[in-house]
């Protein structure tokens, strides 16, 4: 069992406060991720589901126990930090061993344990090595295994792929999920890199300043962002978000007129839209298809193009100032090249309101 | 050797002198003879007998005069180099001397006194090692039992600065509390109270708490030193937190993560703490010699100033006893001296 339950949580640090009433509740066996910009708090709720700070306000539950003033060691989780953390003067079969001799574990179960980690993450050739022989995936790995030994309830990982380079960020990913699948145990898992968030999680929570902005799953994020600040967080390159204006809104469709001629009829609950009213209008890069002109395009001019192969990253203007990217099928799109046309199909327009939430449709 | 060449001689640049060369060279040299030359003439002259040692002008090396037996005297005599009036000069023994002359013999032909004058002659002198100076306080002076003194009060007074100054800097480093900084700034303060001034108070509470002519007395007032603890505190914030972290979800206790965690990362400026301590102690003069009354607990350094009489000084067993006293700080120093290095580096961990 590894069901975590925060209630109302605060924490403040003098006069500053980090977390606004969290309200969480982390399902067993579940690969949760916390997003977010640096600063956000993201670090810090983990820390305080870990047990290493405490909440000014508000309750932490685990399978139903308010642990909230129960010590870290007492909680039966385990963490794996940014740093790994892992004690550089004991070898790597001391830096697993650790956790378990001090709760007297007998010594034959230690070693069964150790041998079943090692064995799985296949860290054996690597046993009475110190942490600061191995390479930095060969640590995460230890950082990981130190964690899996203790057979936790759940796992808690603060941003542990975030200093492996490129390559092996990905493969450790993989076999992240791989390890998550294969224990079934909970895993709070802490990023600010939204694709980790994307392909790791079975919900992704979204977090800005302290505050919850969304929880979903992740691909229902990335179709139906709760406001501006999820819109424009998931998904790479970032959402297009151009200001404007309501000119008809019925329960049904909104009318909005934007930049560069842009018209388009939305399919969104506009009940509470006027006329006349301000609102940001997103459509991802991806959704942007090149056109011969015509209803539902824009007249763009096109200021730098990324030919990757398989795609092409435009950046363009429309209008002269709204800067819009897309990310077309077609290769051949030239820098600086005359004026092309770009279709945003209306089905793929999210709608938000002046105050930054989603205009859902009904 | 040829290695030692190659670094001597190692120049900027590689090729030819640059007159930096040459300035670096003498100034590295002048340290050498400024640093080291106290030591050699301490070595040397430990090993001379109290004439040699009031002779003018000093010598580094010890010499002996060389005695001779001759037929018809009893004792060995003393052999001088003596010049002749004839200008030739020979090796003769002196039987006895007559205000500034010397009655003397060849050893060849022992029957011939000559008249010398002592300006004449000088004495035939071999280097020769007086080893007297330190087989002889082995017998009359209690030096193995002041050695044991000494060496338990500054292994013990170690061992105890090293705990509970570690124990200190661990709480002024790694935990938050109101007037952390305050009570390391009245630590570091202490520093400005030099122990002259606090000897008479320091007495009269060592004499309160029973501690009068007791090595405890001389050890337990020394163990808390600023120093140590400004040392180590400022090693410890090198020991990112996330490593107690880590081991408190590993179920380590607070006394654990400091037992097994920060002090075998601190060993790099523990052992610098060690290496100033064990020097300290051993030094140490003025407290022991107020503390200790009984001649059984002197320690070295206080048994050495008993040579040291108000009428003379015998300074031919105070330097040779001061060059043993000398062996042990040494040898710390030759076997510890890369953790001071690396712990004035600060090598952090990666």
């Amino acid at each position: 069992m590894g069901r975590i339950t925060l209630t109302n949580i605060d924490r403040a640090y003098g006069k500053m406060k980090i977390l606004h009433g969290i309200n969480l509740d982390v399902g067993d066996g579940e690969m949760l991720v916390l997003v977010g910009p640096s600063g956000c708090g993201k670090s810090t709720l983990l820390r305080l589901i870990a047990g290493l700070d405490r909440p000014t306000d508000g309750k932490v539950e685990i399978d139903g126990v308010d642990v909230t003033n129960v010590s870290a060691a007492q909680r039966g989780l385990a963490m794996v930090f940014q740093s790994y953390a892992l004690y550089p003067h004991m070898s790597v079969r001391q830096n697993l061993a650790f956790g378990l001799e001090n709760i007297r574990m007998p010594k034959a179960e230690i070693d069964a344990r150790i041998t079943e980690a090692t064995r799985m993450l296949e860290i054996a050739p690597y046993l009475d090595r110190r942490p600061g022989q191995l390479s930095g995936g060969q640590k995460q790995r230890v950082a990981i295994g130190r964690a899996v030994v203790r057979n936790p309830t759940a796992f808690l990982l603060d941003e542990p792929l975030s200093n492996l380079d490129a390559e092996l960020r990905i493969t450790m990913r993989a076999e992240l999920a791989g390890l998550h699948r294969r224990l079934a145990t909970t895993m709070v898992y802490v990023t600010h890199d939204q694709i980790e968030a994307m392909t790791l999680a079975d919900r992704i929570v979204v977090m800005r300043s302290g505050r919850i902005e969304q929880v979903g799953r992740p691909l229902d994020l990335y179709n139906a962002p709760a406001n501006l600040f999820v819109a424009g967080f998931i998904g790479a390159p970032r959402m297009n978000l151009l200001p404007v204006k309501v000119r008809s809104a019925s329960g049904a469709e909104v009318r909005v007129e934007g930049p560069g001629g842009l018209s388009a009829s939305i399919a969104a609950d506009g009940v509470a839209l006027k006329p006349g009213d301000d609102a940001t209008l997103g459509i991802r890069p991806h959704d942007i298809q090149l056109s011969n002109g015509g209803k539902g395009s824009v007249e763009a001019r096109v200021t730098l193009a990324e030919a990757l192969g398989p795609e092409t990253v435009v950046h363009a203007t429309i209008a002269g100032d709204s800067k819009l990217i897309a990310v077309l099928k077609q290769q051949g799109v030239e820098s600086q090249g005359p004026p092309i046309n770009l279709a945003l199909p209306p089905e793929r327009m999210h709608l938000f309101d002046a105050a930054g939430l989603r205009v859902a449709p009904r | 050797m040829s290695g030692v060449m190659t670094f001597l001689t190692r120049r900027r640049g590689g090729r030819g002198w640059h007159w930096t060369d040459i300035v670096s060279w003498l100034w590295l040299l002048g340290g050498v003879v400024i640093m080291f030359g106290p030591a050699v003439w301490l070595v040397g002259s430990s090993f001379k007998t109290p004439a040699q040692l009031a002779e003018f002008p000093p010598t580094i090396m010890p010499y002996v005069s060389q005695h001779a037996r001759v037929e018809g005297y009893d004792k060995p005599l003393t052999l001088y180099r003596v010049k002749l009036p004839d200008g030739s000069t020979k090796v003769l023994a002196e039987v006895r001397r007559i205000g500034i002359v010397a009655q003397m013999v060849d050893p060849q032909a022992p029957n011939d006194i000559v008249k010398v004058n002592i300006a004449d002659r000088q004495p035939v002198r071999e280097i020769g090692f007086a080893t007297e100076n330190y087989t002889e306080p082995f017998v009359h002076f209690d030096f193995l039992r002041y050695l044991r003194n000494s060496v338990f009060v500054t292994a013990m007074a170690t061992l105890i600065t090293l705990l509970t100054n570690s124990m200190a800097a661990f709480a002024l480093s790694k935990y938050k509390f109101r007037g952390r900084d305050l009570t390391m700034l009245v630590i570091v303060g202490t520093l400005m109270v030099p122990l002259s001034v606090i000897l008479v108070p320091l007495y009269s509470v060592v004499g309160a708490v029973g501690l009068l002519d007791s090595l405890w007395g001389v050890i337990l007032p020394t163990v808390a030193t600023p120093t140590g603890v400004f040392l180590l505190r400022q090693y410890m914030l090198t020991i990112p937190d996330e490593l107690l972290d880590a081991a408190r979800m590993d179920n380590a206790s607070e006394w654990q993560i400091y037992w097994r965690i920060v002090l075998p990362l601190a060993a790099p400026a523990l052992a610098v703490l060690a290496i100033f301590s064990v020097v300290w102690r051993w030094n140490d003069f003025l407290w022991p010699l107020v503390v200790l009354s009984r001649k059984e607990l002197y320690t070295l350094q206080v048994g050495l100033n008993t040579y040291a009489g108000q009428l003379n000084v015998q300074w031919h067993y105070i330097l040779a006893m001061t060059v043993v006293t000398m062996i042990p700080v040494v040898l710390v120093f030759v076997f510890l001296q890369r953790y001071i290095t690396s712990g004035i580096a600060g090598t952090g961990l990666k």
